[in-house]
C-alpha cells in the first residue's frame, strides 16, 4: 500500500514538473506593439501653405503653380526630374540584357499594351504637363506636376487625354494653397485606376482601400492602423521606396515587409525559419481583389466587333464590370482571387519593344528566381493572361497606335483597323512591320503585396503542406514535407507492411491449425 | 518452473515508454509525410518534435542503464543456436516442439531476438535518429542568415527517415506477434508488464518443459 501511495506521489510530482517545464506563457509581441505605437501618431503638417503670400495669386496655368513651388523648394524639382515617376524609365543592370534603360517608355504591358504613340491619353498618369508625343522635354522643370501628388484638397484631377494637364475645372489657387504630404487618393488616382478602371491592373490596390476594414487590409483599414501609402513607401529626395515589377527590373530601392517587421516577426521559431525562403505576403495575403473584381484576362483578339457599325460594350449585371468593349476586346474579372506562387529574387526581365518572341505564351515580364537561388523567396503573384497583336514575320509584339483625337488618324480606338494601327504604332517606335499580324498569347506577372489579412486569416500549414491541392503545387523544384513523397518508397513501404501483416497472420493461423491437429493426435494416442 | 523476476522496473518503464513514443512518432510522422490528416499539420509537427526529444532523453537514460547494469551483453549475438531458432519458428512451432533455447535472467533473448534487437539498436534507431536530427535542423538559411545544413538535399534526408519509419513499423508488427510465441500467448507480454515470468529452473530436465506447473511458488528476486 505504501508503495502505491509513494508511486502516485512521485508520478504526480513528475507530471507537475513536466507541465511546468513545457508550459510557455504567451509572450507579448513587443516588436509589433512598438510598431503600432509608432504609427498610431499621425504626422502633423509643419506649415500651412494657405498662409504663404506667394500662393495668394490667381494661377492661370499649372506651370505657374510649379514655378511658385520652386521659388521656395528650390532644389526639389531636381530630385523629381531624377525620379522614375518623371522619367518613366530607369537605367539598371538586367540579366541577359546588360545595362539597359527600361520603363513605361519602352516595355509593353498586358493591358493597353504600351504608351508609345498614345502619350496624349497615357500621360494622365505622368507627373508632368504636356507629354503629347515622344518629344517631351524631360529637362524642363516648369512641367513638373507637383500638385498631382501633393494636393490635399482632393480637388485636383488630371484631364482625360490632355497630355497630363489638369482638368479645366480645377481651381489651381485652391490646390496650391492646400498642398501637403501625399494622401491615399494622390497615389490611388493612378495606382488604383491604372489600366482603365478601378483595380484593373494590380488586384491588390483599389479604391476600397481609401476607407476599409481590417479583414481587407490591416494596414490601411480605417478601424486598423489607418496608414497611408507613403507611411511605408517613404520617399527620401523624391525617390519612392518600393518597386513595381511590371516596369522595374532590379532588386534595388525595394520595399519589403521586414523593413518594419524584421525577418523574425513571429513569436514562433518554426514560422520565423520560413521567412528565409517564403515572403511574408505568401501566407499573409491569402486572396486579393477582396472587395472589387480585378481583370484576370484580356483578349485583344476579340476587339473590333461592331453593332450597326458602332462600337458597343457588355457589362456583367452582377458585378457591374465590363466584359466586352469593342475598342479593347473581352475581359475576365475575378474577385477574391487566390494568387499563383513563384520564386522571385527581386529581379525581373521584360519584353522590350523590338525583342524577338522566343516563347509562347510571351512573358511580357518575367520574375526571376528558383529554389536553388539563395536570394529567391516564394511570392504570391497575380498572373494576367491575354493575347496581343503580333507580327509573325518579324516575330515582334506590335505597339499599336490606339488613341487619337479623331477618326482617320490610324488609331484603332477610332478606326478599328488593326493593320493601320500596327503600321502607325511601329513606325512611331522605329520598328519594322511586315504587314501581317496575328494574335499571340501573353502573360504578365504582378507580385501581390497589399491587402494583408489579419494574422488569424493567414494561411495555415495545411494549405501548402498537403499532398493534394497544395497552394504550392506548381513549384516543383524543391522537396516540401507533407506535399512531396518518394512514390517508390511509399510503395515499397506499404508492401513491407502488408508482407509483415500477412506473414504474422499466416504464421498465427498455421500455429492454431497445428495445435488443433496436435491435440487430436494426443487424444488419439490416449484413446488407443 | 519458477516465477522469476526477469524485467526490472526501469527496463519495463523504458520499454513501454519507448513503445508509446514510437507509436506516437509514427502517428504524427506519417501525418507530416502526408499520408493522412489527423491532428492537423501544425500540431503534428510540433508534437513530433516534442516526442522526438522525449525519446532521445529516454534513449540516453537507457544507454546509461544498459552499460551500468551490464545488460548490454544480452545483445551480443550468438550464432550457435541461431539456425535451430530459425528452424523452430518456421517448422518446430507447428509441430509442438519445445523452444530450442532457454530463457533466463542472464539470457533473456534467444539468438534470433538478440540479433534483431541489435540490428534495431545499431541500424534502425541510429538511422531514424540521425536523419531525424538532420531533418529537424535542416535549413537552407537560418533565421540569422547562418547556413547550418544545406548540402544534403532535404529529399534524401526525408527518404531515409521515411524508410526507417517503414522498417520500424514492420518491426513492430512482427515484434508484437512474436510475443505470442511464449509459453502461453500472453506470458511474454505479462512478463513485460509485471516483470515476472514462469521460467524453467536452469537445471531442470528437458522432459518437464511441456508440463504446466500451475502453482509454483513465487521466487523473489
Amino acid at each position: 500500500m505504501k508503495k502505491v501511495v509513494f508511486s502516485v506521489i512521485v508520478f504526480t510530482i513528475g507530471l507537475l514538473v513536466l507541465l511546468h517545464v513545457l508550459y510557455e506563457p504567451p509572450l507579448p509581441n513587443l516588436g509589433e506593439l512598438k510598431l503600432k505605437q509608432e504609427y498610431a501618431t499621425k504626422p502633423d503638417p509643419d506649415v500651412d501653405h494657405s498662409l504663404f503670400p506667394e500662393l495668394q495669386e490667381e494661377f492661370e496655368t499649372p506651370q505657374e503653380v510649379t514655378e511658385a513651388c520652386i521659388e521656395c523648394h528650390n532644389q526639389r524639382h531636381k530630385e523629381v526630374i531624377a525620379s522614375s515617376h518623371w522619367n518613366w524609365e530607369r537605367i539598371s543592370y538586367v540579366e541577359g540584357r546588360g545595362i539597359a534603360s527600361l520603363g513605361k517608355s519602352n516595355v509593353l504591358n498586358n493591358y493597353c499594351i504600351g504608351a508609345s504613340s498614345n502619350e496624349q491619353a497615357c500621360a494622365a498618369c505622368h507627373i508632368g504637363f504636356g507629354m503629347t508625343d515622344d518629344h517631351f522635354d524631360f529637362e524642363n522643370a516648369r512641367n513638373v506636376d507637383c500638385m498631382v501628388c501633393h494636393d490635399n484638397s482632393e480637388e485636383y484631377i488630371k484631364g482625360a487625354s490632355m497630355a497630363g494637364y489638369p482638368d479645366r475645372s480645377v481651381n489651381l489657387t485652391n490646390v496650391a494653397q492646400n498642398v501637403g504630404r501625399p494622401q491615399r487618393m494622390n497615389c490611388g488616382a493612378c495606382h488604383f485606376y491604372s489600366g482603365g478602371g478601378n483595380n484593373v491592373k494590380h488586384g491588390d490596390l483599389e479604391e476600397a482601400q481609401l476607407s476599409t476594414t481590417r479583414d481587407v487590409d490591416v494596414h490601411m483599414a480605417a478601424n486598423g492602423m489607418n496608414m497611408t501609402c507613403v507611411d511605408c513607401h517613404s520617399a527620401d529626395d523624391h525617390q519612392m521606396l518600393g518597386k513595381l515589377y511590371s516596369v522595374s527590373s532590379s532588386d534595388e530601392n525595394r520595399l519589403t515587409c521586414d523593413h518594419c517587421h524584421t525577418n523574425t516577426p513571429h513569436m514562433d521559431r518554426m514560422l520565423d525559419l520560413h521567412t528565409a525562403r517564403v515572403a511574408c505576403q505568401t501566407c499573409h495575403i491569402p486572396t486579393y481583389a477582396k472587395v472589387n473584381p480585378t481583370k484576370m484576362e484580356w483578349r485583344w483578339s476579340e476587339a473590333g466587333k461592331l453593332k450597326d457599325g458602332q462600337p458597343y460594350h457588355v457589362t456583367d449585371t452582377t458585378t457591374g464590370a465590363e466584359t466586352y468593349l469593342s475598342i479593347k476586346g473581352s475581359f475576365v474579372w475575378k474577385t477574391n482571387v487566390e494568387p499563383e506562387y513563384f520564386w522571385f529574387n527581386g529581379h525581373a526581365t521584360h519584353y522590350i519593344l523590338g525583342d524577338k518572341v522566343d516563347t509562347i505564351p510571351v512573358q511580357v515580364n518575367k520574375l526571376l528566381g528558383s529554389a536553388s537561388d539563395r536570394n529567391a523567396k516564394i511570392y504570391p503573384v497575380k498572373v494576367h493572361r491575354g493575347d496581343q497583336i503580333y507580327d509573325p514575320e518579324t516575330k515582334m509584339l506590335i505597339q499599336p497606335k490606339l488613341w487619337a483625337p479623331e477618326k482617320g488618324d490610324s488609331a484603332y480606338w477610332k478606326d478599328f483597323n488593326w493593320d493601320l494601327a500596327a503600321e502607325a504604332g511601329m513606325k512611331r517606335v522605329g520598328l519594322p512591320y511586315s504587314g501581317n499580324y496575328e494574335f499571340v498569347n501573353t502573360e504578365m506577372y504582378w507580385p501581390v503585396n497589399h491587402m494583408v489579412a489579419p494574422k488569424e486569416d493567414a494561411l495555415t500549414c495545411e494549405e501548402c503542406h498537403t499532398r493534394d491541392n497544395s497552394r504550392l503545387a506548381g513549384l516543383n523544384d524543391f522537396y516540401m514535407p507533407g506535399r512531396d513523397a518518394h512514390a517508390g518508397l511509399d510503395l515499397i513501404g506499404k508492401l513491407l507492411i502488408i508482407a509483415a501483416l500477412a506473414g504474422v497472420v499466416l504464421h498465427g493461423l498455421g500455429r492454431i491449425a497445428a495445435s488443433i491437429k496436435n491435440k487430436e493426435v494426443e487424444t488419439e494416442e490416449i484413446n488407443t | 518452473m519458477a516465477k522469476v523476476y526477469i524485467y526490472k522496473r526501469f527496463e519495463r518503464f523504458w520499454h513501454w515508454t519507448q513503445a508509446t513514443l514510437i507509436f506516437y512518432l509514427a502517428l504524427t510522422g506519417f501525418e507530416i509525410h502526408g499520408s493522412y490528416s489527423f491532428l492537423g499539420y501544425e500540431n503534428a509537427v510540433e508534437s513530433h518534435r516534442v516526442a522526438a526529444w522525449m525519446l532521445l532523453t529516454l534513449i540516453a537514460f537507457s544507454i546509461f542503464w544498459h552499460f551500468t547494469t551490464g545488460e548490454w551483453r544480452q545483445y551480443i549475438p550468438t550464432f550457435s543456436k541461431l539456425q535451430a531458432q530459425i528452424r523452430y519458428y518456421t517448422l518446430g512451432i507447428f509441430k509442438g516442439e519445445p523452444h530450442p533455447t532457454r530463457k533466463s535472467v542472464r539470457n533473456k533473448l534467444n539468438p534470433l531476438q538478440a540479433l534483431t534487437y541489435l540490428g534495431f539498436k545499431l541500424v534502425m534507431a541510429p538511422l531514424l535518429i540521425v536523419t531525424g536530427l538532420v531533418y529537424m535542423f535542416y535549413r537552407t538559411i537560418d533565421a540569422n542568415n547562418m547556413v547550418i545544413i544545406s548540402d544534403i538535399p532535404l529529399e534524401t534526408v526525408a527518404f531515409l527517415h521515411t524508410l526507417g519509419a517503414y522498417l520500424i513499423i514492420m518491426f513492430a508488427i512482427v515484434h508484437v506477434y512474436m510475443t505470442t510465441t511464449g509459453e502461453t500467448p500472453t506470458s511474454n507480454i505479462r512478463a513485460m508488464i509485471t516483470g515476472y515470468e514462469d521460467l524453467e529452473d536452469e537445471d531442470e530436465d528437458e522432459e518437464t518443459t511441456n508440463t504446466q506447473s500451475k502453482n509454483t511458488k513465487t521466487s523473489e528476486p
